[in-house]
């Protein structure tokens, strides 16, 4: 073999290739992976931003499990909301997009208004959420009023605080109704025909047909709001104004950290929490990925 | 049990496209009825009808003397093949033939005794744990067969079911089709555009153009007495030769001079019928109905016209001869004996017994003699 023909062309074409993506590569390292080994090596120490950063062994992690209470408290508010908002805004997009999923004219209009949410969100969502949820003047108690149901004090009310964050997230399911509606047009229209024939109401054809096909889109869609819901802060922040809430009732998991790490300077204890949060988060994914094959059912998919 | 009555069925879509009219048919307990007709004829239309896919404008349908126009799909006892399949993805072989009598709530033995059975049928009996990704394009269909006569329906409804598949399978399965409803007796309407399938399982054939019907018989029927010009070209391949001329003198005369003449019998009929002389006609015969001129061979009927071969093929036992009469195509179906080549003269023998005779102006064949009493 000469020299020449070594260098064949499906290196070479590889060699191109991570030529192209090198920028990334670069980025990746310095912005990515540099901060997640920095992270992982500061997690062991005392760092305070300033110049103090010692080994201390285990001791952040030993604190957390032991002789924390706010850490517990914060990790149950995060699976109390992934527990009721991942279950809640699926179902919730999934029944939304199977009635947006009609040939009835003036339908584009109302798939539009149900997607608003979705592109309208950030703090300025929050604020108006806070005036309407507000428990004297708010939208929502005076529309329950008119029923003669006297609303909670929502944002004020440590059993009513959580709930009241998951209800403005079901408020704004367009974007996973979007993603839904399109793998449901993607259905032949023949099966549904076909069921028609078999017998099947729109009812059994909805949980025999449209179900089982969707489900790829299903399991992306929990996949990344479980990821997603275990990462909630901003709406807890803005509005529980940086406090947690009442009662802490929604000191959620980042928002902890964020005070342990941007108030108290306690980076080494912060990044020690976020890598307990990581392997949650990895693990239940894991779980995720093993449980798949059992339900997902994958079209073109070879196994 | 199974009699299907369709009275002046029609189908208008929005913006007024119609796509079947005034479709009349009865369709007798045990028939293999196929609709065939050129694309976008409304065979489809009409069969979605049948199912209740598609609502009937205007018109009857019933069976077994019951009117079903207003019946959900589900309860009229009809089972569909669909030219996709149309099988759940989902499910897997056994799932997919057993949905529909789970829709009915049948007992779970039952189910399993009738999808046994049917898959022996068919020869699936391996596959019944496969999902449809997994099984060639016979195999699906097969199963699409099979979740149809689980059913045991009144009717089954197939709608180009063997269009997707290659063309040895197609035979294959045309032959299973076949089968499968002389051991069934299941009333079947199916759909199709090919007329060879038409011909070789139909026990009737409707044959449609723009949403009408232009002529119901059996296979020998239309091929031997053609309505019309359309069905004449329709059924029949290669298709049927025609040539424009006129009736002169007791002979037929294409418009570019050529005579062929008539049996003495044909033209007295053609006379009496009231066809004169000038009257400009349509002739056509078929392709095996000219055949080359047995040396030394000639009969009344036999007219021999001296022709440039342009192409032959072989197609195995028989050959196809392309050449003119005068400035028209022709296409002559004769055995493979002689080798011809491009440029040869032959004598090619018109057998004007069998040629047909159609009005230039409505493509209308004119019924003469023997077939005058036979109605279409
Ligand atoms: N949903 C519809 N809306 C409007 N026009 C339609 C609709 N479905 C069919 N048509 C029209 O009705 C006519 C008949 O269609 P149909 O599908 O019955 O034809 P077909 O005979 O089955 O043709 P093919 O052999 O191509 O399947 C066509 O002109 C078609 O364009
Ligand atoms: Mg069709």
């Amino acid at each position: 073999m000469t020299g020449r023909k070594r260098f064949n062309y499906k290196t070479k074409e590889g060699l191109q290739g991570y030529i192209f993506i090198l920028p990334w590569i670069i980025g990746f390292i310095v912005f990515t992976a540099g901060p997640l080994l920095f992270s992982f090596a500061a997690s062991f120490t005392n760092y305070n931003i300033t110049s103090q950063m010692d080994f201390i062994g285990l001791k952040n992690y030993e604190k957390l499990f032991a002789d924390d209470q706010l850490f517990w408290t914060s990790l149950y508010n995060t699976l109390y909301y992934v527990a009721f908002s991942v279950p809640i805004t699926t179902v919730g997009a999934i029944l939304l997009s199977a009635l947006l999923n009609r040939d009835i004219p003036g339908m584009r209009f109302f798939r539009t208004i149900y997607y608003l949410p979705a592109v309208l969100s950030g703090v300025g969502v929050y604020l108006l959420w806070m005036q309407l949820l507000e428990p004297g003047t708010g939208l929502v108690n005076t529309v329950l009023a008119w029923f003669g149901i006297a609303g909670p004090n929502w944002l004020f009310d440590p059993a009513w605080a959580k709930p009241a964050l998951i209800f403005m997230k079901l408020w704004s399911v367009g974007g996973g109704m979007l993603l839904y509606l399109a793998s449901m047009q993607g259905i032949s229209k023949s099966l549904y025909e076909a069921a028609e024939i078999d017998g099947a109401n729109a009812w059994q054809q909805f949980i025999r047909i449209t179900i089982p096909m969707i489900t790829p889109v299903i399991f992306f869609d929990i996949v990344t709001s479980l990821i997603g819901g275990f990462q909630i802060f901003q709406e807890a922040y803005v509005m529980s104004n940086g406090e947690g809430g009442p009662v802490n009732s929604l000191l959620f998991y980042n928002l902890y950290m964020w005070k342990k790490a941007f108030e108290a300077f306690d980076m080494g204890y912060a990044m020690a929490m976020s890598w307990i949060l990581f392997i949650i988060v990895f693990v239940l994914t894991i779980i995720n990925l093993k449980l798949a094959p059992r339900w997902v059912h994958y079209e073109g998919g070879g196994k | 049990m199974g009699k299907i009555e369709l009275n002046h069925i029609t189908k208008t879509y929005e913006k007024d496209v119609t796509a079947v009219k005034d479709f009349n048919l009865e369709i007798e307990d045990g028939e293999f009825i196929v609709l065939v007709g050129p694309s976008g004829c409304g065979k489809s239309t009409m069969l979605r009808m049948i199912a209740g896919l598609e609502e009937i404008t205007d018109g009857e349908f019933k069976m077994d003397g019951r009117l079903m126009n207003d019946i959900p799909p589900k309860n009229r006892d009809i089972a569909m093949v669909f030219q996709n399949y149309a099988l759940y993805p989902h499910m897997s072989v056994y799932d997919n033939m057993a949905f529909a009598l789970k829709m009915r709530k049948f007992k779970k033995e039952e189910i399993r005794r009738r999808v046994t059975e049917a898959a022996k049928v068919l020869g699936l009996e391996e596959y019944l744990k496969r999902k449809p990704r997994a099984l060639s394009g016979g195999q699906r269909q097969r199963v699409a067969l099979g979740r149809a006569i689980v059913r045991d329906a009144k009717l089954f409804l197939m709608d180009e079911p063997l269009s997707n598949l290659d063309a040895k399978l197609r035979f294959q399965m045309r032959a299973e089709i076949s089968k499968l409803h002389h051991r069934l007796k299941t009333t079947t309407v199916y759909v199709t555009h090919d007329q060879t399938e038409a011909m070789t399982m139909a026990t009737r054939i409707v044959i449609m153009k723009d949403g009408v019907i232009q002529q119901v018989g059996s296979p020998k029927e239309v091929y031997d007495f053609p309505a019309n010009q359309f069905v004449g070209g329709f059924i029949g391949s290669p298709a049927m030769n025609f040539f424009e001329g006129l009736i002169e003198d007791g002979a037929f005369v294409t418009h570019d001079g050529i005579r062929l003449a008539l049996p003495s019998t044909k033209a007295q009929e053609l006379k009496s019928a009231g066809y004169t002389e000038g009257t400009r006609m349509t002739m056509g015969i078929r392709p095996e109905n000219v055949t080359l001129q047995p040396p030394g061979f000639s009969g009344e009927s036999l007219m021999p016209i001296e022709s440039e071969v342009i192409v032959s093929e072989l197609t195995g036992a028989e050959t196809l001869l392309y050449s003119k009469l005068g400035d028209q195509d022709l296409i002559a179906r004769i055995d493979s004996g002689l080798d011809l080549r491009t440029g040869d003269k032959v004598t090619l023998a018109y057998d004007m017994e069998l040629a047909h005779f159609f009005d230039s102006a409505s493509g209308e064949r004119l019924r003469l003699g023997e077939d005058a009493g036979i109605s279409i």
